[in-house]
């Protein structure tokens, strides 16, 4: 395909002017993070680096991140198993309300947080009674069983029936059909769906307000909390700096699975 | 035992509806459920000294939000917002995820992919934090870089939800359009050209035609996403308020109004997702 000069040029300016847009902000936290002044004014007139040895001793931080791991193990847990089970359902299956199906497995993504939120709340007050840990997992489940259906439903989509129908053809049942063939086909879309699931889970503010009982505050809780105190605010700026960098790890694994689906 | 597992094999309708049995019973049940009893409450009454809820019918609440003209004004004040970070996400991502799919070399590729998703790993509240801290009035990156310009810093309000919104849902714009446009047929491109169309003329009658629904799908997110959105508001908007806004602030005092309230959003995303659906759009989530 022919592009012109300036159709290049507008792209390449497009590409640059995207990067700059989506770096600078996530630049400028690392930075400040380090930045002496407390009130991060622009630029910044020192540095020193003993707001990460405060941050790194702080009990409020290690106590939320350490529950943000909970709830987003155990949510993603819960939606690999559901969002498969429904996956395959949907994909190998043509029944009654299939349609209907489908899109209720889209809508605890297209309807607003606070709406499942509130909803959530509601219920859970009236019928349990209290918040607790597992209403915030409850929470974070229901939105991500439909990140790791999307991502094997359209695996199983890509992937055709052929070869489990090959496979039944010569005579393995079901289950060893799932255990030799399916199952090995869809281990990276469950793997990325599974780190989908987590980082939202991990990062998820809007259903937490509302599903997590008094003092169990998850990661994002507590920054919020903490977001408008002054004395607070060096701390949440080295959370928010070592979160852009932790974040790497995610992106290496699911790099390592698409170079895996390659070769 | 065998005779159930002969029965599967016999009726695949039956073998189905073992499989989403327990997904459909979590979002039926947990899921609907509560958005339905949500949807109830909003017709019931509430005693104004205690805020407890009085399970008598009224329709008070669907009154005040459809005739009071302040929540109008908001929900036209949030599609605005919605429609235009959908359409500045958009504007952006079509010509990047082009240039990623097509244009960059098979090597570049993953790594610019990798590139964009590192933002989607990095928390929300971060990113909007850094853009508070850019928008500060005085003191923030953004009048420091135009204020030599002669300009200053806009402040906190509709301008930096805007911008903070649409930096907050962009990969989810440009990943679907990506995945579309690497699908695209090259041979669809070349015959364009070969037949003397100019490189405008080839995105407006091909590529931007065969890669719509990938678009809508992407819109899909940056639609909803903003438009149920409190968070950025609370922390960018300074004192503009949103739907989620109004929801947020009744729901502890009035939850018969927060629920009448967060009905508009859902019934102006089901219009969406009904009026797309033709489109298939669903099927590039």
């Amino acid at each position: 395909m022919k592009i012109s000069r300036l159709a290049r040029m507008l792209l390449w300016s497009v590409m640059g002017f995207g990067f700059t847009f989506i770096y600078l902000p996530l630049v400028l936290v690392v930075i400040n993070s380090f930045n002496k002044n407390t009130s991060f004014a622009w630029p910044p007139t020192g540095f020193t680096t003993s707001w990460w040895g405060k941050a790194a001793v702080n009990e409020g931080v290690r106590d939320a991140i350490t529950r943000s791991a909970v709830v987003a193990l155990s949510a993603t847990f819960i939606a690999l198993i559901l969002g498969s089970l429904a996956a395959a359902a949907i994909a190998r299956y043509k029944f009654f309300g299939r349609e209907v199906i489908s899109l209720l497995f889209v809508l605890p993504i297209a309807l607003p947080g606070i709406v499942t939120g509130i909803a959530l709340n509601n219920v859970f007050t009236n019928f349990l009674g209290q918040l607790t840990i597992f209403t915030i997992i409850v929470g974070h489940a229901t939105f991500c069983i439909v990140v790791v259906f999307n991502n094997v439903a359209a695996r199983y989509r890509r992937l055709g029936a052929s070869l489990e129908e090959a496979s039944m053809d010569l005579g393995a049942n079901r289950f060893t059909t799932y255990r030799l063939i399916t199952f090995p086909l869809l281990r990276s879309a469950l793997l990325a769906g599974g780190l989908l699931a987590f980082a939202l889970s991990f990062d998820e503010i809007i259903v937490t307000t509302f599903t997590a009982g008094a003092g169990q505050n998850t990661l994002p809780i507590w920054i919020f909390q903490n977001l408008f105190r002054p004395n607070q605010a060096p701390i949440v700026n080295v959370v928010a700096a070592a979160l852009i960098l932790v974040s790497i790890v995610p992106i290496y694994l699911s790099q390592r699975l698409t170079q895996e689906k390659v070769s | 035992m065998s005779s159930v597992k002969e029965l599967l094999n016999r009726k695949p309708t039956l073998r189905a509806a073992s499989l989403l049995s327990l997904p459909l019973l979590w979002l039926g049940v947990i899921y609907i459920g509560s958005l339905f009893a949500l949807f109830i409450t909003s017709i019931w009454k509430i005693d104004t000294f205690t805020s407890k809820i009085i399970r008598e019918f009224t329709l008070e609440n669907f009154i005040d939000v459809f005739t009071d003209r302040a929540y109008f004004n908001v929900t036209i004040r949030t599609l605005f917002v919605a429609i235009c970070v959908t359409v500045i996400c958009a504007v952006i991502a079509i010509p990047m995820a082009f240039f990623i799919a097509r244009i960059a070399r098979e090597k570049s590729r993953p790594v610019l992919i990798a590139l964009l998703i590192t933002p989607l790993w990095a928390s929300y509240l971060v990113k909007i934090y850094a853009w508070r801290t850019m928008f500060y009035p005085e003191s923030g990156f953004i009048n420091w870089l135009i204020s030599p310009l002669g300009g200053s810093s806009p402040g906190f309000g509709i301008f930096a939800v805007i911008i903070g919104l649409t930096y907050l849902w962009l990969p989810y714009m440009i990943l679907p359009i990506y995945a579309g446009m690497e699908k695209l047929p090259s041979s669809l491109l070349d015959a364009s050209s070969d037949l003397g169309a100019k490189s405008g003329r080839t995105f407006f009658s091909v590529i931007l035609p065969i890669t719509w629904p990938a678009i809508i799908a992407g819109s899909i997110f940056t639609f909803s996403l903003s438009m149920g959105d409190y968070i950025t508001v609370q922390i960018l908007g300074g004192t503009f308020q949103m739907l989620g806004n109004v929801v947020y602030q009744n729901f502890s005092l009035n939850l018969p109004f927060a629920a009448a309230v967060a009905l508009i959003p859902v019934i102006i995303m089901m219009i969406y997702l009904s009026s797309i659906r033709k489109s298939g759009a669903l099927d590039n989530l």
